[in-house]
């Protein structure tokens, strides 16, 4: 019973986590129907500038800068590269290709700075545990939900009762109406890149915290497993790919807390179960738990 | 009918040119060529089913697995080892069949969700192969039986064979085949592309319901295009099997299927010529550029300069990441589509071709989006 409360509680925190990677993943195929191949590379940014700056700034304060410089690195990759192509919403495929050839570029120079160290964050949790009734919790797992789950509602409060909030909703129903009725496209796009940088930078934060050993240059990959719980939720829906999130992390943790009894699967299968569970939900419901079926116009 | 005669005339060149190769360059040009050629018969079956059907898929590397690790295990011991020839058919044949597998969420799966269901593939593909060490050896992969045709080895010495004063080692010998094997790809997509079956797939890309209306059997196109694009990747995995002589799960990552998807964007979507050049520049460019990078300003020799030196290997992961960008930001539609234009200026009194429509409905999935849902908060 302590077993299943235990992983419970990591697959929460786990879910929390990728829930804000995942959120980020939305934000931008809402907005400009790119899939973001850089958001790794972006959330590797973010927990190198926060590794770099601790120790100057204080912790908050290198949270503060590293947030708003991926927002920034974000905001400007849409604005100088993708939105300079062409300006046709079809031609999203080649601006998603296009992400591929900057993670290229951002991956290689961090991995090229970070080398085979694991950097700290110098986050104020450290290794400290908290007992909760018959469990104990890592803090920063703890700090995770609570965080996760503000960060998150406050997204949802802007895209429910903001100006931009709004027009994002309307750019992504119909691009040419909302530019009819007066939204300026680009200015929304930018603005949702940033928004998910700066997500990916806090994700960054506690995917590096204890229990995880620190930043490596591979901590970016696990912004892939963000894919699976944002097409789970169905990619359109903000609230789906928090369903989305909670339901992988449940299962990696299940899968991976259970191993000894799942052992027919082979080592490791707590890493792919994601993956499986997402291609059962598309069998069932093919355009995620929460997409709506699109109505098609002839 | 009259442009047909010049049209044979102008792969005749290139044809020729390629055959006579190599009698001139070494076996490491060779080698770069003939994983270029592999990877232009996955990039072609690819662009069948990304470009023409307009169903994205970030699969491919697994289907390249399928044809690899089969036809490794089928002529293979630990497998029942086949004569290598048959084991190559029954590889593709293989790899088509998992395609087909796959058919019932490709069938009902669209777009970016299609994308994602096929990332899927590559994971858990990835874990089965290094799981099933029996078959496939694990973690340290397998080496690759060699290829035998009738008696002739592609090895380096079965029987020893020298054409024109030019020993033919196993490069030479794989060269041959890669290019037969790149012709057969090349005519039978061009074939499938301009016949009944690439209208069709087009239509079905452009509007599935107008498709449906025009009689065109959607969902049976649909897994259709998807287990042709399979059996290509399955020919383009034996080949590779048989250019690295050996396979490792870690090759068939996910790395590998955004370069398939990398190319066949380079090249210009729905096209074969242009996925094949995109193949050529994603695959040759990176190998070349690390080869040379040390002649660059500014890049350390390896093994020289301290921590934090910028070396070869570095130097030309940023240039291939940049001129990635560069080509898509000055020629979104792809070598394909600059060559076209290059092509229309050098000869303006024809008039240039008309511009290419834009496959692949990423756009069209930003709409299933709840209809309704906008309304709530309209000003």
């Amino acid at each position: 019973m302590t077993t299943l409360l235990d992983t419970l509680l990591n697959g929460l925190a786990l879910g929390a986590v990728y829930a804000l990677v995942a959120l980020g993943f939305v934000v931008i195929f809402k907005a400009s129907g790119v899939l973001n191949f850089a958001h790794g590379s972006l959330l590797l940014l973010g927990g190198y500038l926060v590794a770099v700056l601790h120790d100057d700034l204080g912790f908050a304060g290198a949270l503060a800068v590293a947030v708003l410089t991926t927002a920034a690195v974000a905001g400007a990759l849409d604005r100088l590269l993708l939105q300079r192509g062409d300006p046709d919403p079809k031609a999203a495929h080649v601006q998603t290709i296009v992400t591929i050839g900057v993670d290229i570029i951002l991956v290689t120079d961090l991995s090229r700075r970070i080398g085979g160290d694991l950097l700290t964050l110098g986050d104020p949790w450290g290794d400290a545990v908290t007992g909760l009734g018959p469990v104990t919790v890592a803090d920063s797992r703890l700090a995770a939900i609570v965080v996760s789950t503000v960060v998150i509602a406050g997204v949802f409060a802007l895209f429910r009762f903001t100006p931009w909030g709004l027009s994002l909703r309307a750019a992504a129903e119909d691009v040419e109406a909302a530019a009819l009725m007066g939204v300026r496209l680009s200015r929304v796009r930018m603005l949702a890149w940033c928004l998910a940088g700066a997500l990916a930078a806090l994700a960054a934060v506690f995917l590096a915290a204890f229990p995880a050993p620190g930043l490596e240059r591979t901590t970016g990959q696990i912004a892939l497993k963000a894919f699976p719980a944002a097409i789970l939720g169905g990619m359109a829906s903000p609230p789906g790919a928090l369903a989305g999130s909670l339901l992988i992390g449940l299962t990696e943790a299940l899968v991976a807390g259970y191993q000894s009894e799942l052992h027919v699967l082979g080592e490791g299968f707590g890493d792919v179960a994601p993956y499986a569970v997402m291609v059962v939900v598309l069998l069932v419901r093919p355009t995620g738990l929460f997409g709506a079926k699109g109505a098609v116009r002839v | 009918m009259s442009e047909l005669v010049p049209k044979w005339g102008k792969l005749l060149l290139p044809a020729l040119l390629l055959c006579a190769l190599p009698f001139y360059l070494d076996a490491f040009w060779l080698r770069i060529g003939l994983f270029s050629i592999a990877a232009a018969i996955g990039a072609v079956g690819l662009g069948l089913l990304s470009g023409t059907a307009g169903q994205l898929s970030l699969g491919h590397a697994f289907f390249l697995a399928v044809g690899a690790y089969g036809y490794t295990w089928l002529a293979g011991d630990p497998g029942p080892a086949l004569p290598p020839a048959l084991a190559a058919v029954l590889a593709v044949l293989l790899a088509g069949a998992a395609g087909g597998l796959f058919s019932p969420v490709a069938g009902r799966v669209r777009g970016i969700y299609l994308g994602i269901a096929t990332l899927a593939l590559v994971f858990l593909g990835h874990h089965l192969l290094l799981t099933a060490d029996s078959v496939t050896g694990g973690f340290n992969g397998r080496s690759v039986p060699p290829l035998t045709l009738g008696g002739f080895g592609f090895t380096a010495d079965d029987p020893e064979l020298t054409v024109l004063g030019v020993p033919f080692g196993a490069e030479e010998r794989l060269w041959y085949l890669g290019l037969a094997l790149f012709a057969l790809t090349w005519f039978t997509a061009r074939g499938l592309l301009r016949g009944r079956p690439g209208r069709a797939l087009s239509a079905v890309r452009d509007s599935e319901t107008a498709a449906a209306v025009m009689g065109v059997n959607v969902a049976r196109y649909r897994s259709a295009a998807f287990v042709v694009s399979s059996m290509y990747a399955g020919l383009a995995g034996v080949l590779l099997a048989l250019s690295f002589r050996r396979v490792v799960p870690d090759y068939f990552g996910l790395a590998l299927s955004v370069d398939y998807l990398a190319m066949i964007v380079i090249g210009g979507l729905g096209s074969v010529a242009g996925a094949t050049a995109g193949a050529f520049f994603v695959t040759a460019l990176p190998l070349l550029m690390t080869r040379y990078a040390d002649q660059l300003p500014l890049v350390a020799a390896p093994g020289t300069g301290g921590e934090g030196a910028l070396g070869p290997t570095e130097a030309a992961r940023y240039l291939y990441g940049a001129v990635i960008v560069v080509i898509l930001l000055y020629a979104p539609d792809g070598l394909h589509g600059l060559s076209r234009r290059v092509r229309a200026r050098l000869r303006p009194a024809r008039s240039p071709d008309r511009p290419p429509s834009a496959p692949w409905p990423a756009s069209a999935e930003t709409s299933p989006a709840t209809p309704a849902r906008a309304k709530e908060h309209t000003p």
